[in-house]
């Protein structure tokens, strides 16, 4: 496989790339700063990568997307896959009383992920497809209390990246739709877990095994999907009554 | 505010833990660093509920490796067992190996560890070649035996109070298979132990045993000897072994582990192997046994426990190996995982442990002031003797035995000073052990 990774410096993201470095994948490193991603690569690199490229890219500056891609395109010869795990978080109190870190995270999640995801099919689909991995959350499936705002931007990602799939399977492109539960990462850093919280490491592997199968959606870990199911089917005088 | 712990789950302290894969970033404000938390006591938590533990373990990038000399740097929360995920199947090893893998770099440097080589290989310390540091003023340095070899010497062994290790450089070690050839004998009593350890310790260059803590009078110290070494690429299976945590233990409402079970236990493992054999060993079940019960410190119960580990120069006088087990049985110590281990010479760092002499580590459950009497009474024995006790797994020694046990103290306190004059760098451990305040 040659991929193309955006956010692969820390939490999901570097679990993952590791295990594609130990089967000796080509990778291709984007995000930042040029720091972390250098230091990165050479991680991946003593891990058993093929070989390792990095570019500085910004999910906050879409303008460097196409670029960007087109450099990764060029270092490993054509990718194949796309694993997108970038992302801001923000507390439901920070959003609402800063709406600067508001509008660029919604920007961020939502809007420059979907731009960043459609130069990769662009790239992809004309030379039959490839796969897309991105993470979403668990957060977008449900209106709820304390991700109102993070959760409608992953609401609108998670529908893009459905949409994305049921139109392109056919052509080749494969897209993932990662859905993250509670994951004990620098992310969530501070929170208190609760009780079916997982490590990256894990659900590392559960989202490589569904790259390798081609699953269209991951809850990671697995007992989120029971979690989530619940929570989809609760009428809306119950959300609106509990603080989940 | 989380609460933190070591591994024997007491004391349990009120702090502001700060894990960060920018640990260098995390570090800026941070009065102590810690790792994995598999040190004992209390010499991963902090002083007071105010200062902040900036935590390593997700800083664990491998920053390069250099498979002609066999020099690899990586940042300090590298975990041991990471590394031997990934460079045991290619004929590398860490030079020294504790008794767990779930150690970072950086822990493993702070404890200045050692293991079953440790009369040949030395501690970690000596396989180290310079360090990343952040110092107590802020500045980041690297720190070698070359730029700040005091510095460098203080910290290693100097559990974390010389400053925050960011990045590690050492020199692996290759390996003709990442499987052990070993050979398990029984030994009788005390004085077979230590006569078997010594005479084996000539001869393999891993050496360790196992001994009944509960049994006394004639059969005292009884257990087994076990040798091993790295097997040749010939004598090991082809595939490379692979690294797995079969079980884990639940949180327990009381402790499993008391006078009683542990007695049994240890009567039981005794009697399992009457014949000494030969075998090819997994690496995880030579270095590493208890790694494959993932939570094992909760069979101790919610008081925890304390482990405890001297060493007892026996060059002028190998009898108090004897009077330091009449005590220790006749006080009673239940003490499932009891290792004897003979240390060779003293390594670089100015509070490193080991030193020539028999090595005994032992864990007991807390049971209040039986177990601090315990302890006092054994290191009146190591004061005598002119041991000392190992800090990273110390819980209940008391700060005058300690101070008196060594002389090295003050050339250690003198390099503290010199870089952390207003002593900003501190633990529980430094508070209890330095006499430092909160």
């Amino acid at each position: 496989m040659k991929a193309v990774l955006l956010g692969a410096t820390s939490g999901m993201g570097r679990a993952l790339s590791r295990l594609l470095a130990e089967r000796g994948e080509s990778l291709f490193l984007l995000g930042i700063p040029a720091d972390d991603l250098s230091r990165s690569a050479k991680d991946l690199e003593a891990r058993g990568a093929r070989e390792v490229g990095w570019l500085e890219c910004d999910l906050l500056q879409p303008k460097g997307f196409a670029g960007a891609l087109e450099r990764a395109d060029q270092a490993l010869g054509g990718f194949d896959l796309v694993v997108v795990s970038a992302g801001l978080f923000g507390s439901q109190e920070r959003l609402e009383a800063d709406p600067e870190f508001c509008q660029k995270l919604l920007a961020a999640n939502f809007a420059n992920t979907v731009a960043f995801c459609e130069e990769a099919r662009k790239r992809m689909l004309p030379r039959g497809g490839g796969t897309l991995c991105v993470f979403s959350s668990v957060a977008g499936e449900r209106g709820r209390k304390p991700v109102v705002l993070y959760g409608a931007a992953k609401a609108g990602l998670t529908r893009y990246l459905e949409g994305l799939d049921h139109k392109f399977r056919g052509e080749g492109l494969v897209t993932i739709t990662v859905k993250p539960g509670f994951v004990k990462t620098s992310m969530t850093e501070g929170l208190k877990p609760p009780p079916f919280a997982g490590d990256p490491e894990g659900v590392a592997r559960q989202v490589l095994r569904a790259i390798d199968r081609g699953t269209p959606v991951v809850y990671a870990p697995p007992m989120w999907a029971l979690v989530m199911l619940v929570i989809r089917n609760l009428p809306r005088f119950v959300m609106r009554r509990i603080g989940f | 505010m989380t609460e933190l712990s070591g591994w024997g789950r007491y004391p349990v302290v009120e702090g502001m833990e700060r894990a960060s894969e920018n640990f260098e970033a995390a570090t800026a404000s941070a009065a102590l660093s810690r790792g994995l938390g598999r040190s004992y006591g209390d010499a991963s938590l902090p002083a007071s509920p105010a200062d902040v533990v900036a935590n390593s373990r997700r800083a664990d990038r491998i920053l390069g490796f250099d498979p002609g000399s066999g020099v690899l740097r990586a940042e300090a929360g590298l975990s041991l067992r990471d590394l031997n995920r990934v460079f045991l199947r290619r004929g590398w090893a860490s030079p020294v190996s504790p008794g767990t893998q779930y150690v970072t770099l950086g822990g493993m440097v702070a404890s200045d560890v050692h293991g079953g080589n440790h009369h040949v290989a030395g501690t970690f310390g000596e396989h180290v070649r310079s360090l990343r540091m952040r110092v107590a003023d802020g500045r980041v340095l690297e720190v070698s035996e070359q730029t700040e070899p005091e510095l460098f010497r203080a910290t290693l062994g100097g559990m974390g109070l010389t400053g925050h290790i960011l990045e590690v450089e050492l020199k692996m070690e290759r390996i003709p298979s990442a499987w052990l050839y070993t050979e398990t004998r029984r030994v009788a009593d005390i004085d077979d132990l230590v006569e078997t350890l010594l005479e084996s310790s000539r001869r393999w260059p891993m050496t360790k045993t196992w001994f009944d803590s509960t049994q006394r009078g004639p059969g005292m110290g009884r257990g087994f000897a076990v040798m091993g070494r790295w097997a040749e690429a010939g004598e090991a299976p082809p595939q490379p072994p692979l690294l797995r945590e079969r079980l884990s233990v639940p949180p327990l409402p009381i402790g499993l582990v008391n006078a009683l079970t542990v007695s049994v236990f240890n009567k039981l493992w005794f009697h399992s192997q009457s014949r000494p054999r030969a075998a090819i060993a997994h690496p995880q079940a030579f270095f590493w046994p208890l790694d494959g019960l993932l939570h094992w410190n909760r069979l101790y119960g919610p008081r925890g426990f304390a482990q405890y580990q001297c060493v007892l120069p026996i060059e002028r006088d190998t009898r108090v190996v004897r009077r330091f087990f009449a005590i220790m049985t006749r006080r009673g110590c239940p003490s499932p995982v009891s290792v004897i281990k003979d240390c060779g010479a003293e390594g670089r760092g100015l509070l490193s442990f080991p030193k020539p002499g028999i090595s005994i580590a032992l864990d007991v459950p807390l049971r209040g002031e039986r177990t601090q009497a315990l302890v006092d009474a054994l290191n009146e024995i190591v004061l005598e003797a002119g041991g000392r006790v190992y800090m990273a797994k110390d819980v209940l020694t008391r700060g005058t035995h300690f101070r008196a046990m060594e002389p090295r103290l003050p050339h250690f306190l003198e390099v503290r000073r010199k870089w952390d004059p207003e002593r900003r760098l501190r633990s529980a451990l430094s508070v209890r052990l330095l006499g430092d305040d909160v």
